[in-house]
């Protein structure tokens, strides 16, 4: 069944969850209350959550989280689509796609060296980084479009077939995605070019970095998924 | 309850309620527009959403889908931030484990939801192409009123497939905030600590796992691969454990309990009552054979209004009386109260335990008006008044419940911090009602969970969740242990 992608993405997520919640509702008695020297009392929530985990990082999985669930959801809807019905003609996925890929790739190893950069209080580095991770990511985004057109001039219409319509529906999510993460990106810039240093650009800079790896990996799955079938 | 001054990303929370503004009034615009307001009901079945001559077709519908998703997009930026400000901004000593159930039944509702919206949102978007630009995804080839449609091989089932994904954990994201609320409720107004917390916690977790995997159950009669209707039978069935072990617990929390039948308490014991008879209900329903004759009819209406609609409204009823005080520092008045909970928890019995008569008689649900239906009998439609006259009087004792809300705000007895001598964090602020931040100076150190009542060689009837225990007096009257 189709809906397994979704019920298998639900169920890592919550494994990880539960697992991570049971390591410590096993040892713990909650009916006993602890002295004010206690370990417990000393650190927030008696040390459950990592310091790493701040909350703009906390706050970014949980997004993630919810943008995989509904990629899981709508690649489910495509296969299920596909198995239902007998009207599906699989689309020729347009050459070009594999240089928008190659943008996308380059975008995040860009927006990695920015979070680099800014780790390092490199100004120079992080701006050059920013400027081409975004610059790459606008080519991607042009490049979808592009790949549109194509399709189009060559007959395969949205509405001619629902291959091609989930082509265009999982493209447009991607690239509406996308659009977010560079409004954040843009900020970024904005804040470099108004004298941010580094340091206090470093929270931002690494929250876009991890957004645009996910949403390469995103891509990667649904390119794997356009191409296969 | 978590010790936290403000949400994790106050600025968010804002945006969040303006999103959810903004979404109320884009469907309350539908009504104004030419056609009317959605017809499609709240499932928003297509082909027959999107088909000509449903009311709304003209822009209501299209305008429900708008609210949805602003709604849906407000939802997320709120949802994130319950969930970050419950890993992340609790106060000291507020460990997972000494959370109040009202937060853990919070914190995993969100965490549902934010995983069970995209799947309506997908489907939205999904109905919006249909819709606007011609593709099939779920319309399928038909005849419209004489007119071919122009769509071809889409599948409405995929529809109710997506569309349930969503639809059922939506059921336990109403009901886990109130299956925690009314934990406390119950602890608080019957002195005793809660039966089982940990126990609580992991089933408010399996609920809310499980709940996503039993999602066809609405669709018994959609048709599907009979082993499917045994697997979703089998899930169905199996989400009455972890349920099951709730009530019991809720149970054995009142059991030799020194009960305080306070207006939160009635409302509280009366959601026990009106969930078990919804619940089990819902025993006959999640059985494909069963469900086969019963679907579609007025036994469904009745089964889950009990265990969905009246339940954890009776909980936010019982929860708007138990913080009340510490939201206007005033008490609601008892006796409007008291005439509020009978009538209504009596007036729901007589509006829904009828339904599930008329059910079994085969009485359809969906329509306004039957006509000359011979299988329908008589009986049935004195009945059909009879609930509606119940209806009446359950709406009208709203209104004393509004009253006394306003009456109560400006001549309400004064509450004091802590009226109801909770142990919790909210009922320990500095300030009734609390002041911007909530704590004062200081945020308050836990040194122990939300349910320490009546504890054996404590003097104090209960024990604040920021008492530290070089701080608990001792009883010398209590009888001593034996070494």
């Amino acid at each position: 069944m189709s809906m397994t992608v979704s019920l298998v993405f639900l169920a890592l997520l919550m494994a990880v969850f539960g697992g991570w919640l049971f390591s410590y509702s096993l040892r713990v008695r909650p009916w006993e209350a602890q002295a004010a020297g206690s370990r417990q009392v000393q650190g927030l929530g008696g040390g459950q959550v990592p310091p790493a985990a701040t909350a703009p990082r906390v706050g970014l999985a949980v997004f993630l989280a919810v943008v995989a669930s509904l990629f899981a959801l709508t690649i489910s809807a495509y296969l299920m689509r596909q198995e239902m019905a007998h009207d599906w003609r699989p689309l020729a996925v347009p050459g070009l796609l594999w240089w928008n890929s190659a943008c996308l790739v380059l975008g995040s190893v860009a927006l990695q060296l920015a979070w680099r950069a800014a780790r390092h209080e490199q100004p120079a580095r992080l701006l050059r980084g920013l400027l081409a991770g975004g610059g790459l990511t606008i080519a991607f985004i042009l490049g979808q479009a592009l790949a549109w057109w194509q399709l189009q001039a060559t007959g395969h219409y949205l509405a001619a077939n629902p291959a091609n319509a989930f082509f265009f529906l999982l493209t447009a999510l991607h690239a509406v995605h996308l659009l977010g993460g560079l409004f954040v990106w843009s900020r970024c810039l904005f804040r470099l070019q108004h004298g941010a240093t580094p340091g206090a650009m470093r929270q931002s800079v690494e929250l876009c970095a991890l957004y645009w790896h996910f949403l390469l990996v995103v891509w990667g799955i649904l390119f794997i998924l356009l191409l296969r079938t | 309850m978590c010790g936290a001054r403000d949400m994790a990303f106050p600025y968010l929370n804002m945006l969040s309620y303006w999103f959810y503004l903004a979404a109320v009034l884009i469907l309350m615009t539908s009504f104004f527009v030419p056609g009317g307001a959605t017809g499609a009901g709240w499932t928003l079945y297509p082909p027959q959403a999107i088909s000509p001559g449903t009311p709304g077709i003209d822009g209501g519908i299209l305008l429900m889908f708008a609210s949805l998703s602003v709604f849906i997009a407000g939802f997320t930026m709120g949802g994130l931030n319950y969930v970050v400000t419950v890993l992340q901004a609790r106060t000291r000593g507020m460990t997972l484990m000494r959370l109040p159930l009202t937060i853990w039944g919070i914190f995993m509702a969100t965490v549902m939801a934010l995983l069970a919206f995209p799947a309506l949102l997908v489907a939205i978007l999904m109905m919006l192409c249909d819709m606007l630009l011609g593709t099939s995804f779920f319309m399928p080839e038909m005849l419209n009123l004489g007119e071919q449609s122009g769509h071809e091989g889409g599948s409405p089932l995929l529809y109710q497939h997506l569309f349930w994904f969503f639809g059922h954990p939506e059921v336990y994201i109403v009901a886990l905030p109130a299956f925690g609320i009314v934990s406390d409720i119950l602890a608080t107004h019957a002195r005793k600590n809660i039966f089982g917390y940990r126990m609580m916690v992991w089933a408010i977790i399996i609920i809310g796992v499980l709940s996503f995997v039993v999602w066809a159950h609405h669709m018994f009669v959609s048709g599907m691969n009979p082993y499917f209707g045994f697997l979703f039978a089998t899930t169905t069935l199996i989400i009455a454990v972890p349920t099951a072990i709730k009530v019991y617990n809720w149970v054995l929390t009142l059991w030799r309990g020194n009960i305080r039948l306070t207006v939160p308490m009635l409302f509280a014991i009366g959601f026990i009552f009106t969930f078990v008879n919804g619940g089990l209900s819902g025993l006959f329903l999640g059985n494909v054979t069963v469900d086969v004759p019963l679907a579609d009819t007025y036994f469904v209406v009745g089964h889950f209004h009990m265990v969905m609609a009246v339940a954890p409204v009776l909980v936010v009823f019982g929860a708007i009386y138990h913080w009340y005080p510490k939201i206007t520092g005033r008490m609601l008045d008892d006796t409007l109260g008291k005439v509020h909970f009978w009538v209504t928890f009596l007036g729901t019995y007589a509006i829904f335990y009828p339904m599930h008569f008329m059910g079994f008689a085969g009485v359809p649900r969906r329509y306004y008006g039957y006509g000359e239906t011979a299988y329908i009998a008589d009986s049935m439609q004195t009945l059909n008044a009879f609930m509606s006259v119940a209806a009446i009087i359950v709406a009208l004792v709203q209104l004393v419940f509004f009253y006394n809300l306003v009456r109560s705000y400006f001549h309400g007895r004064e509450a004091g911090p802590n009226p109801w001598q909770a142990t919790t964090l909210e009922w320990q602020t500095e300030h009734t009602p609390p002041r911007h931040g909530n704590f004062g100076a200081q945020l308050p150190v836990v040194y122990r969970w939300a349910y320490d009542y009546s504890v054996p060689g404590a003097k104090q009837d209960f024990l604040p969740q920021n008492m530290p225990p070089e701080a608990v007096e001792a009883d010398d009257a209590a009888p001593r242990r034996q070494p």
